[in-house]
C-alpha cells in the first residue's frame, strides 16, 4: 500500500511541474485553475460572438472571413471542432508565423479564455471533435500497459518508442509528447494535425486515448538505467560510447604512456 | 631532389647517425626522497579507495536491494552498486599505474631481436624429416624396395572430405524447419476475411474510417490463433487509410479493390520486409522508419524515394452486408522482399513488373 | 616470518618448475621488453573490454532464459503488465528490475560491447596508419581482422537476444538481406529461422552461439594473436637507439605487470561508470517483439550502422534504371545486394588483405619493426583517411533521420546528399591527406635545416632584423630524418634490342603505376650535406 501511495505521487509530480511550467511560460496561471474542457463545453453567445472577432484578426487571412479556407494556403475549418482549435491555439501552432515544412509549436499567442472563445467560434461553423472533459485525459485513470501496446502499434513509428519524436519526410518531424498536455496528446489524437493521421474514437477508443496519456506519463518519470540519453535508440547510445566511453579510456592511455614528471 | 644527387659532391656520410638511446631523466621521486613518500601514500590512498568502492557496492547490495516498484528505487540501487564497482576497479587500476610510473625503475631496456626466419640447416632438416615420414608412409615418391600407396592418399582424401557430411546433412536438414518456402507466396487473409484492428483484434465497419484516418490491421482471428501467430503476424499486417475519393489514383485491374476511398496496403516493406508504418495523411506518403523508403498511397503505394524498388502490394477489400470490412482475396503477389522466385508461381509465372527488365 | 614466506614460494616453485618445466617460460617473459606509447594500449582496451563481457555475461547467463515460448509478463514494471511477450524478454526485464545489480551487469555487458568493438577499430587503425602490419605481422593482421568480425557477429548475436522490437526488427531486416542472395537465400533465411520468420526457434540458436561458438573462436584468435605479438615482440616508434633489430622499453616485469594490470581495472571502471549513469537497451521502452510495430530511430547498434547507412543509401530505382531485375521470371535484388554483401563483402576484402597489397605495390619485402610515422607514409595515411571517410559517410547516413531530427533537415536531402558524397568525399579527403602528409614532411625538412623559431628578435650590426632559430637537439633531428626514402619503380624497357615485345612488360608497366601512385610525390630526408649547406649560410 505504501509504494502505491508513493508511485502515485511520483506520477503526478511531473505533470504538475510540466503545467506549471507552461504556465510561468505563457504567464498565464489560469491554465492550472480552470479547465479548459468545461469552459468549451459552456461556451456562451457572448464568447462565440467574441471569438469571431478574434478569428476576424487573426485567422481570416489565411483561413478566409468564412473560414472556408483558401486553396494551397489554408484548409477550411468548418467542422474541424473545438479539439483542433484548443490543440493548434493552444500549443502556439496557430497562428502560424512563418510557413515552413510544418507550423512549429511555441508560445501561444492567446490566453486560455481566447482560446476558448476561438475554439467556440470554430465550432459553431459545423460539428466537430470537442475538447476532452478532465477524466478523459486523466492518465493516472489509464492502463499504461494497453497504452504501451496502442502507442507502439500507432505512434511510435513516428513519436519514437516512448514518445521523444523522429524525423518524417522532406524536413517535417514528429515532435517530442514528453511536454505536452495530456489534453493536447488526446486532441491531436482525435484532430490528426497536420501529418498526423487521425484517430477517431472507433479507431482508439476514448479510454484507449487515456491510456495512451498513461503511458506517457510512465515517460515523464526518470529512467531506471539512468540519464535516458534522449531515448533515441542506439545512435545516440553509441554516440555516447565514443564520445565518453572511448574518450576517457584514450584519456587514461595517455596517462598511462606520459612519463611522470 | 633525391639523396644521390647531393653525395656525390660532398664527403659528408650519406644520412645522419642514429644518436642512441636518450639519457635517462630522473624524476620527481627517483630525485627526492619526500616525493618518493608521497608518491607511496597517494598510491596506497588509491588502494584504500577500491577498499571503499567495495564496501559501497556490497552494502548498495544488502541495504539499497529493497527494490519497490518505483522507477527511482531501481535506478538508486542501479546508480550506488555501479559507483561502488567503478570505485573498486579504478582504485586498483590508478594505485597500480601510479606505482608504475612514479616508484618502479624506468630506465628503458634494450633487447635484440632475433630473424624470425629458421636458419638454412633447420629448414633443410625439417624437409627431410617430412620426406622421411612421407616415404615411411608411403604415399610420395617412393623409395627403392618401399611400393608406392597412390590408392591410400586418394581414399584417404575422399574419405575425410565426406566424412563431416554425415554431421552435417542431418544437422542443416533438421535446421530448417519444414524447408516449405512456398508458404511465404501465401498469408492469412482469405476471402471474407475481416480486418480487425491491431493489437485487439476488433473487426472494423467502414464507417469507422473516416477520411485522414490510419488504421493499422490484422485478419479477424489472428489473435486466436496460438501456435504460429507471429510468423502469420508478420506477413499478414496491414495498413488502410481513407483518403478523399478525389485525391486517390485508382490502379488499372483494380477499380474494385478499394471502398469509397478506403484503401490497404500491405505493412511489410518490400525493400527487406520492415512495416511500413509511418503514414504522413497530408501528402498520402508512406515511409518506413527503417531504410525510408517512402511510398505514395493515393497512386498504388508506388515508390517515391528510397531503396525500395516494387509498391506495396495491396489487399483487395469489399464491405459485407454488416458493414465490416473484409477482405476480397488473399494478396495477388508474395509481400515483403524480393526473393529469386517469388516470381514463380507451381502454376506458371506471375507477370513481371512494369519497368523491371 | 619473511625467510618462511620466501621458503613456502621457492617450494611451491620447485615443485610446479619439476612438473612443468615453467621456469624457462618466466625466464622468457619477465624481463621481455615492450615499448611505451599510449596508442599501443588499443588493443589492450580491447582485450580487457572483452574480459569485462565475460566478467558480466557470466552473470547475465544465471538470470536469462533463451526461450521464445509465449507467457504474460506479471513482474512490476508498471507499462508491461500483462503484456504478452516471450520468456527471453521477460527474462530480461526480471534481471532489470528484480535482480539488485543485475540492470547495472546488463548495461556493463552492453556498454562493454560497444566499446570492445570501437576499440578494435581504433586499434585497426593505428595499426594501419603507423604501417604496423607488414612484414612479419601480415598474419597477425589477419587474425585482428577476423577478430574484428567475431566481435560484430558477437554484438550482433547479443543485441538480438533480448527479443525485443526493435531488434526483432534488425533480424527481419537481416532475413529480408539473407532471401535477396540468388537461388538459395530463401533456403538460408529457412535453415536460420527454423522455418517461417521469426519462428520459434532463434533466440536458442542465437544464445549458443552468443555464448559459446563465438566468445571460443574469439578467445582462440585472441590466444594466437597474443602469441604472435611476443613472437614477433612488439613494434616501436622511430628515436634515438630503436632499429629494426632491436626493441627498446620497460620490461614486462614489474612495469608492465603493472600498468597494463591496472590498466585493465581503469577500462572496467569506465565501463562501470557508463553501466551506473547511462541507460543503454532499454528493452523495456521498446517492448517485447511482435512483427506490426516499429518506431522512429529504429537502428542497429553503431558498428552495424555502416551497412544500415548502405542499405539507406542504395536507390531502388536511380533516374528511371531500377536496381531489381527479374531475369528469365527470377528476382535480383541489387538495391539490397550492392548495399548489403557486395558493399560490406569489399570494404573488409579490401582491410584483409591491404598488407599483401601493399607489399605488392610497393615492392617492399624486409622486416619492419620500427614504425612508420603517418607523414611519412603519405599514400598509405592517404588511404587510410579515405576508407574511414567512407564508413563515416555511411555511419552518418544509417543515422540520418536522428541526424535530421537534431539539426531541423530534410533527411531525403540528406540522403541525397550522401549519395554524392560516398563517391566524391574519400577522393578528396584522399587527396587532401596526401597533401597534408607532405606538407608535414615538408615542415620537418624545415625545422632539421633551420631549427625552432624562438621568438627572439636581434638587430644584426648592418641593421637587419633577424630572428634567433634555435636548431633541433640530436634526438628530434633523429626522428625527423630517419624514414626511407623510396623512389617508383624504373620500369625495363618495353621492347628488347631486337625490337621484339618483352614478356610481361604490360604487367609491369602496371605494377610501375602502382608504385608511382604511392611513391612518386615524396619529400626527401635531409642530408647530413644539406643541413651543412644550411647552416653555411647562417
Amino acid at each position: 500500500m505504501k509504494s502505491l501511495a508513493k508511485k502515485r505521487y511520483h506520477k503526478a509530480a511531473p505533470l504538475m511541474l510540466v503545467l506549471l511550467l507552461l504556465a510561468a511560460i505563457t504567464g498565464v496561471a489560469a491554465v492550472t485553475t480552470s479547465s479548459p474542457a468545461t469552459a468549451a463545453t459552456q461556451v456562451s453567445e457572448d464568447d462565440v460572438a467574441q471569438g469571431e472577432k478574434l478569428f476576424a484578426a487573426n485567422c481570416a487571412t489565411c483561413h478566409g472571413m468564412d473560414a472556408q479556407g483558401q486553396e494551397d494556403i489554408a484548409p477550411s475549418l468548418v467542422g474541424v471542432g473545438a479539439a483542433a482549435v484548443d490543440f493548434q491555439v493552444g500549443t502556439g501552432r496557430m497562428p502560424m508565423q512563418m510557413s515552413g515544412p510544418q507550423a512549429r509549436a511555441k508560445a501561444p499567442q492567446f490566453d486560455q479564455d481566447q482560446i476558448d472563445q476561438l475554439a467556440g467560434y470554430v465550432a459553431s461553423l459545423g460539428a466537430g471533435p470537442t475538447v476532452p472533459t478532465a477524466e478523459q485525459v486523466d492518465g493516472s485513470l489509464g492502463d499504461p500497459a494497453n497504452g504501451m501496446e496502442l502507442f507502439r502499434t500507432n505512434c511510435a513509428m513516428c513519436h519514437g518508442s516512448v514518445g521523444g519524436g523522429g524525423a518524417l519526410t522532406q524536413g517535417k518531424y514528429a515532435p517530442s509528447l514528453w511536454a505536452t498536455t495530456p489534453t493536447h496528446i488526446y486532441e491531436a489524437m482525435l484532430t490528426g494535425p497536420q501529418s498526423m493521421p487521425v484517430f477517431n474514437n472507433a479507431n482508439i477508443s476514448s479510454e484507449g486515448k487515456r491510456d495512451v496519456i498513461a503511458y506517457l506519463e510512465e515517460q515523464r518519470q526518470p529512467s531506471p538505467g539512468g540519464l535516458k540519453l534522449g531515448a533515441i535508440g542506439p545512435v545516440a547510445e553509441g554516440f555516447w560510447a565514443w564520445l565518453v566511453g572511448i574518450g576517457l579510456i584514450i584519456a587514461s592511455t595517455v596517462w598511462v604512456g606520459a612519463r611522470s614528471s | 631532389m633525391s639523396q644521390s644527387d647531393q653525395s656525390q659532391e660532398t664527403t659528408e656520410p650519406d644520412s645522419f647517425q642514429d644518436p642512441g638511446v636518450p639519457y635517462h631523466r630522473p624524476r620527481l621521486s627517483d630525485k627526492d626522497p619526500k616525493a618518493a613518500k608521497r608518491a607511496e601514500r597517494q598510491v596506497a590512498a588509491m588502494f584504500g579507495i577500491s577498499i571503499l568502492g567495495t564496501v559501497i557496492a556490497i552494502w548498495a547490495y544488502f541495504g539499497l536491494h529493497d527494490m519497490g516498484e518505483d522507477v527511482e528505487s531501481i535506478q538508486q540501487t542501479n546508480t550506488v552498486i555501479g559507483i561502488g564497482v567503478m570505485l573498486a576497479m579504478f582504485g586498483i587500476g590508478w594505485g597500480a599505474i601510479h606505482w608504475a610510473k612514479t616508484l618502479m625503475r624506468d630506465h628503458e631496456m634494450v633487447e635484440e631481436r632475433h630473424e624470425l626466419r629458421s636458419s638454412d640447416e633447420s629448414r633443410a632438416g625439417a624437409i627431410q624429416n617430412l620426406k622421411d615420414g612421407v616415404e615411411d608412409s608411403g604415399i610420395g615418391a617412393s623409395k627403392e624396395g618401399v611400393p608406392r600407396r597412390g590408392l591410400l592418399k586418394g581414399s584417404l582424401i575422399t574419405a575425410m572430405l565426406v566424412a563431416p557430411l554425415a554431421l552435417l546433412v542431418p544437422q542443416i536438414g533438421n535446421m530448417g524447419g519444414d524447408w516449405n518456402v512456398g508458404l511465404l507466396r501465401h498469408t492469412m487473409w482469405k476471402k471474407g476475411t475481416r480486418l480487425a484492428r491491431d493489437p485487439d483484434g476488433t473487426p472494423i465497419k467502414a464507417s469507422d474510417v473516416t477520411i485522414g484516418s490510419a488504421f493499422h490491421v490484422i485478419p479477424e482471428g489472428l489473435n486466436e490463433m496460438g501456435h504460429g501467430k507471429l510468423e502469420a503476424k508478420a506477413k499478414a499486417i496491414v495498413l488502410m487509410v481513407r483518403l478523399d475519393p478525389r485525391d486517390l489514383t485508382i490502379q488499372p485491374g483494380r477499380e474494385d479493390w478499394s471502398f469509397d476511398g478506403i484503401v490497404a496496403y500491405s505493412k511489410v516493406c518490400t525493400h527487406v520486409g520492415c512495416p511500413v508504418a509511418l503514414y504522413e495523411q497530408q501528402t498520402h506518403h508512406l515511409l518506413c522508419p527503417c531504410h525510408q523508403s517512402t511510398f505514395d498511397v493515393s497512386d498504388g503505394a508506388k515508390v517515391v524515394f528510397g531503396p525500395a524498388k516494387r509498391p506495396l502490394p495491396q489487399l483487395p477489400i469489399a464491405v459485407d452486408d454488416e458493414g465490416y470490412i473484409i477482405a476480397k482475396s488473399d494478396f495477388d503477389e508474395p509481400v515483403g522482399p524480393s526473393y529469386w522466385d517469388r516470381l514463380k508461381t507451381p502454376d506458371g509465372d506471375l507477370t513481371p513488373e512494369e519497368g523491371s527488365h | 616470518m619473511g625467510t618462511k614466506l620466501n621458503n613456502a614460494a621457492a617450494g611451491t616453485a620447485n615443485y610446479v618448475d619439476e612438473r612443468t618445466s615453467i621456469g624457462g617460460f618466466v625466464k622468457f617473459f619477465a624481463r621481455k621488453i615492450f615499448p611505451d606509447h599510449w596508442s599501443f594500449m588499443l588493443g589492450e582496451v580491447a582485450l580487457y573490454s572483452f574480459i569485462v563481457l565475460l566478467i558480466s555475461g557470466v552473470f547475465l547467463t544465471a538470470f536469462f532464459v533463451p526461450s521464445m515460448d509465449i507467457i504474460h509478463y506479471d513482474g512490476t514494471f508498471p507499462t508491461m503488465q500483462g503484456v504478452e511477450m516471450s520468456r527471453a524478454f521477460a527474462s530480461t526485464l526480471d534481471t532489470s528490475f528484480e535482480v539488485p545489480g543485475g540492470l547495472l551487469m546488463r548495461q556493463i555487458h552492453h556498454w562493454a560491447a560497444l566499446l570492445f568493438t570501437a576499440s578494435i577499430l581504433f586499434h585497426m587503425a593505428r595499426v594501419f596508419f603507423t604501417g604496423a602490419f607488414r612484414k612479419p605481422r601480415e598474419i597477425n593482421w589477419l587474425i585482428g581482422f577476423t577478430l574484428m568480425i567475431m566481435s560484430l557477429a558477437a554484438g550482433f548475436t547479443g543485441y538480438s537476444l533480448p527479443d525485443d522490437v526493435l531488434s526483432g526488427n534488425g533480424l527481419r531486416i537481416i532475413d529480408g538481406i539473407v532471401k535477396a542472395i540468388p537461388i538459395i537465400g530463401t533456403y538460408i533465411s529457412y535453415w536460420l529461422f527454423g522455418g517461417e520468420f521469426p519462428g520459434e526457434v532463434l533466440i536458442p540458436r542465437l544464445f549458443t552461439a552468443h555464448v559459446l561458438l563465438v566468445p571460443a573462436l574469439i578467445l582462440g584468435l585472441i590466444a594466437l594473436h597474443l602469441f604472435l605479438v611476443f613472437l614477433h615482440k612488439h613494434t616501436q616508434y622511430p628515436g634515438g637507439g630503436r632499429t629494426h633489430k632491436n626493441v627498446v622499453g620497460l620490461p614486462l616485469f614489474p612495469v608492465y605487470t603493472a600498468k597494463a594490470g591496472g590498466f585493465f581495472f581503469v577500462v572496467f571502471g569506465v565501463i562501470a561508470f557508463m553501466g551506473a549513469f547511462f541507460t543503454i537497451n532499454p528493452v523495456w521502452n521498446y517492448g517485447p517483439y511482435d512483427p506490426s510495430p516499429v518506431s522512429a530511430g529504429t537502428q542497429p547498434d553503431w558498428y552495424i550502422l555502416f551497412v544500415d547507412g548502405a542499405l539507406r543509401m542504395m536507390p531502388g530505382e536511380l533516374w528511371g534504371f531500377p536496381f531489381e531485375w527479374v531475369i528469365g521470371g527470377y528476382t535480383l535484388s541489387m538495391n539490397l545486394l550492392i548495399p548489403g554483401l557486395i558493399m560490406p563483402a569489399l570494404l573488409f576484402g579490401f582491410m584483409a588483405f591491404y598488407p599483401w597489397f601493399e607489399a605488392w605495390a610497393t615492392g617492399d619485402r624486409g622486416e619492419k619493426h620500427v614504425l612508420d610515422r603517418p607523414r611519412n607514409a603519405p599514400v598509405r595515411t592517404g588511404i587510410g583517411v579515405a576508407v574511414i571517410t567512407f564508413y563515416v559517410i555511411l555511419v552518418l547516413e544509417g543515422s540520418n533521420d536522428i541526424v535530421a531530427n537534431l539539426f531541423h533537415l530534410s533527411l531525403n536531402d540528406l540522403t541525397i546528399f550522401f549519395r554524392f558524397a560516398i563517391f566524391i568525399l574519400p577522393v578528396v579527403a584522399f587527396m587532401v591527406t596526401k597533401r597534408f602528409c607532405l606538407g608535414l614532411q615538408r615542415k620537418d625538412r624545415e625545422l632539421v635545416l633551420h631549427g625552432n623559431e624562438t621568438g627572439r628578435i636581434v638587430r644584426h650590426e648592418n641593421g637587419e632584423y633577424i630572428e634567433v632559430h634555435e636548431p633541433l637537439d640530436e634526438q628530434a633531428r633523429w626522428i625527423a630524418v630517419n624514414y626511407d626514402d623510396i623512389a617508383p619503380s624504373v620500369v625495363a624497357p618495353s621492347h628488347n634490342d631486337r625490337g621484339v615485345e618483352r614478356k610481361g612488360h604490360k604487367f609491369d608497366r602496371f605494377k610501375h603505376r602502382l608504385s608511382r601512385f604511392y611513391f612518386e610525390d615524396r619529400v626527401s630526408p635531409v642530408t647530413p650535406a644539406e643541413l651543412e649547406e644550411a647552416q653555411h649560410h647562417h
